[in-house]
């Protein structure tokens, strides 16, 4: 109900945007959660880093809440029929935040050699890329060796920031005393890092979008309980909490002091999926129809409901709703508890103990995995709970010491980006607990992958991802539990924050404060 | 006056051993009670005491019974307290024993080891071991043995000090009993009261350690517990305050009891030294 509210808040914020006239100005207070490893975006891409050098740093595109490109650093591109060739328009007088410009020579240097050096994510996706070319100072053109329909979505800050050339080049990136002091072209400059507490970004002055950013400057601030930020927020002493950083009870009750808008929107590129990886490898969760059975046994209405507080939606397969190439057009599974029962026993389920392991990310995680437990049992199914800490869960996961293991991994907008990395059966390799940690081996579908990746026309790659999930959901290699909703709560008179598929990851560039 | 009449004239004692009677009843009968387990989700959840028929103390955050929940946690609290001192009297006893009737360099080893666990903080210690463990009702239970014995090392070994030196175990030893026979025999049985005393606060101490671990989310997750109640609370206290009330009444009132009969057995077993012998 209160996303409902707060999506209509943001329609009519959006409406009446042009009309009322953005207040220039002020300050930003963000919680950050937790303090950040390093602010170098090309080298750490985890989510607080994200967070805040997605102010500092930016991509060549942006993608709105539909994940269609938006321009950023580039203000036109042009993708060739062949599907081959991407060529971008730089926008013109851009500058580093140290005075030096900005220009194709930077992109060549960041895609060319840079990030394959330092991000593994993106690596594989610049393996499809043949040649990267400045073909004058405002003009890149990226070549690839074989056409990749997912390519137009990995030019997001955080998928491909832009790093300077002349700090960087020639030097030994991790060990660049910049790190320390990041340079980027985004609306904010980095002034002050004090560790444990805050980290002050300034208004850009010489910000390319005229006008933009609206705020003198933003704080991230940080507080290690969750309790302390939900306080936090209630006092006035933050102005923004981004998604995950409170206890969704606490989500509910903040919600509905004064003056307090809370949104869902602002996660569609990442799109956090949430399921339980089933050990397809050995003992019941091998047999496809104890797989079937559990999710027949599983009322995952009711914990959407209960355990995340109404927050999320119920997935079909493996691909979000917020992703592209989603379809519905596949097996539901319903809670039936018959159906379930009916299954075990047509399969001969002996009985013996499945151990679940729940995520240790705190309270909602292990109220899920008890729902989890008592629904499993009521069909039948003899269920104990590991506990475990962070390290123990990776090591579980990646190692294959479980049956039934919680985890929610980001889809960054394609399948072929965010999706197939956990189905096929390439992906099988110990040690790495974001793979196809489930070992599911289905080379027909395989092949119907990596045919999907390489298409050049939407239609056929819909048609193919359509095909493709209407079968695993029959195998269910893992079982789906929730596409995720992190809610961000910030003051009503903070508006525009939320206005990408990244949400506030670049949410201060367009916030402006209503005084 | 016989121990019995003595403790019974102790009012507090007496309360005591009723408050404890009923808690190990609720545990006992707790299936029969409750026909669910405390894990079922039976209602809405955060149905405040009373809001409906049946739940007369509510539900929690997935709509569990909060009264199921409470009997069943009697049994684990209970369970680890008895168990954890049991165990915890089978590594100190022999130890204090052995350490004061022999002396000389077995005295010596015997205590620089009891005082190598004495130095680190119990709870700390009591941490790493469940979490090298990995959290379950036994090694939860062995965790707490393995923090409360150093004290009862000490105090039986004082014991045996003073009673080998009477004289008694004098005539024993001219009776040619052995070594051995004299301690276990003649000696031992001398030092019982205080280690009963001991004992009973060390179940309420072990109580209190096995919530506190559950508390912070080391207990065992498949075992209902009050600790475990209270923890998983916290988050929703300010709008929930059932959750976490019943649970602390509970633990109050169990260790209140088992306080509550040591200081009765004490003054039972010891009568000289009882306040009203003082007052």
């Amino acid at each position: 109900m209160n996303s409902l509210k707060a999506t209509t808040f943001l329609i009519a914020a959006a409406l009446a945007a042009p009309l009322a006239a953005q207040q220039a100005g002020g300050r930003l207070d963000i919680v950050v959660q937790p303090e950040p490893p390093g602010l170098m975006l090309g080298l750490v891409q985890n989510g607080p880093t994200q967070l805040v050098a997605g102010d500092i740093y930016e991509g060549l595109l942006r993608y709105d809440t539909d994940l269609n490109p938006m321009p950023g650093l580039a203000e036109s591109w042009e993708v060739a029929e062949d599907g081959l060739t991407y060529t971008f328009k730089l926008h013109e007088g851009v500058t580093w935040h140290d005075g030096e410009p900005f220009t194709a020579e930077d992109v060549v240097f960041s895609a060319g050699t840079f990030l394959p050096e330092t991000h593994a994510r993106l690596r594989a996706s610049l393996a499809y890329v043949d040649t990267i070319t400045a073909l004058d100072p405002l003009t890149v053109e990226f070549k690839l060796k074989e056409p990749f329909g997912p390519f137009i979505s990995v030019f997001e800050s955080g998928t491909m920031p832009m790093v300077p050339k002349h700090i960087y080049e020639g030097t030994d990136f991790a060990a660049n005393e910049a790190n320390n002091t990041p340079i980027g072209t985004g609306p904010f400059k980095f002034d002050e890092w004090v560790k444990g507490s805050y980290i002050h970004l300034v208004k850009n002055e010489d910000y390319y979008v005229d006008g933009l950013p609206y705020l003198d400057e933003v704080y991230y601030r940080v507080i290690p309980d969750a309790a302390s930020r939900a306080v936090a927020f209630e006092t006035g002493e933050v102005d923004v909490l981004p998604g995950g950083s409170v206890e969704n009870w606490d989500v509910a009750r903040l919600t509905e002091m004064e003056n307090v808008c809370s949104t869902g929107k602002g996660w569609e590129f990442f799109a956090p999926h949430a399921w339980m990886w089933l050990n397809n490898r050995e003992g019941p969760t091998s047999d496809v129809r104890f797989r079937q059975a559990i999710m027949y046994a599983m009322d995952r209405e009711f914990m959407r409901d209960v355990v995340w507080n109404g927050l999320g939606k119920v997935p079909t397969g493996p691909v979000s709703s917020a992703t592209n190439f989603y379809s519905d057009d596949v097996t539901i599974y319903d809670h039936d508890p018959d159906k379930a029962k009916a299954l075990l026993e047509e399969m001969g389920y002996d009985g013996s103990t499945i151990r679940l392991l729940p995520l240790p990310y705190g309270e909602t995680w292990q109220r899920w995995a008890e729902a989890v437990r008592q629904n499993l049992s009521e069909v039948g199914i003899n269920v104990e709970i590991d506990s475990t800490d962070v390290a123990g869960w990776n090591e579980k996961t990646s190692q294959w010491d479980y049956d039934m293991a919680f985890t929610y991994l980001y889809q960054y907008g394609d399948p072929a980006l965010g999706v197939s990395r956990n189905y096929t059966a390439d992906r099988i390799e110990k040690g790495s607990p974001w793979n196809n940690v489930e070992g599911y081996d289905n080379p027909e579908l395989d092949a119907k992958w990596f045919a999907a990746a390489t298409m050049t026309s939407a239609e056929e790659r819909q048609a193919a991802y359509d095909e493709i999930q209407k079968e695993i959901v029959d195998d269910v290699p893992v079982a789906w539990m929730l596409e995720l909703e992190f809610p961000t709560l910030y003051r009503c008179n903070v508006h525009d924050l939320v206005t990408t598929g990244i949400g506030v990851n670049d949410g201060p560039r367009n916030a402006w404060i209503e005084e | 006056m016989s121990f019995w009449t003595r403790f019974r004239s102790n009012t507090g004692a007496m309360i005591g051993v009723v408050l404890l009677i009923a808690v190990i009843a609720v545990a006992l009968f707790a299936p029969l009670i409750f026909e669910h387990s405390p894990w079922q989700m039976v209602q809405r959840p955060f149905l405040a005491p009373f809001a409906v028929d049946g739940l007369p103390l509510g539900t929690d955050t997935l709509g569990r019974d909060v009264a199921s929940q409470l009997a069943y946690g009697a049994r684990v609290s209970l369970l680890v307290g008895l168990v954890s001192t049991l165990v915890a009297l089978l590594i100190g006893v022999p130890l204090g024993a052995l350490a004061g009737f022999y002396g000389g360099y077995v005295d010596e080893g015997a205590m620089r080891f009891t005082e190598f666990f004495q130095t680190i903080p119990n709870f700390a210690l009591a941490i790493v071991l469940v979490a090298i463990f990995e959290p379950s009702l036994a090694s939860i239970t062995l965790a707490i043995a393995i923090v409360s014995w150093p004290p009862v090392a000490r105090l039986v070994r004082a014991e045996v000090m003073s009673v080998r030196k009477r004289e008694f175990v004098d005539a024993a030893t001219l009776a040619g009993l052995s070594k051995p026979r004299i301690l276990i025999r003649q000696v031992l049985p001398n030092t019982v009261s205080p280690i009963i005393v001991m004992a009973s606060l060390m179940v309420a101490t072990a109580i209190l350690l096995e919530s506190s671990l559950s508390f912070l989310g080391l207990g065992d997750p498949n075992a209902m517990s009050w600790g475990y109640m209270i923890g998983a609370a916290r988050t929703v206290i300010r709008s929930s305050w059932w959750l976490s009330f019943f649970p602390g009444i509970a633990i109050i009132i169990t260790v209140l009891a088992l306080n509550l009969i040591g200081e009765g057995l004490n003054d039972a077993l010891n009568p000289h030294l009882s306040r009203k012998g003082r007052a």
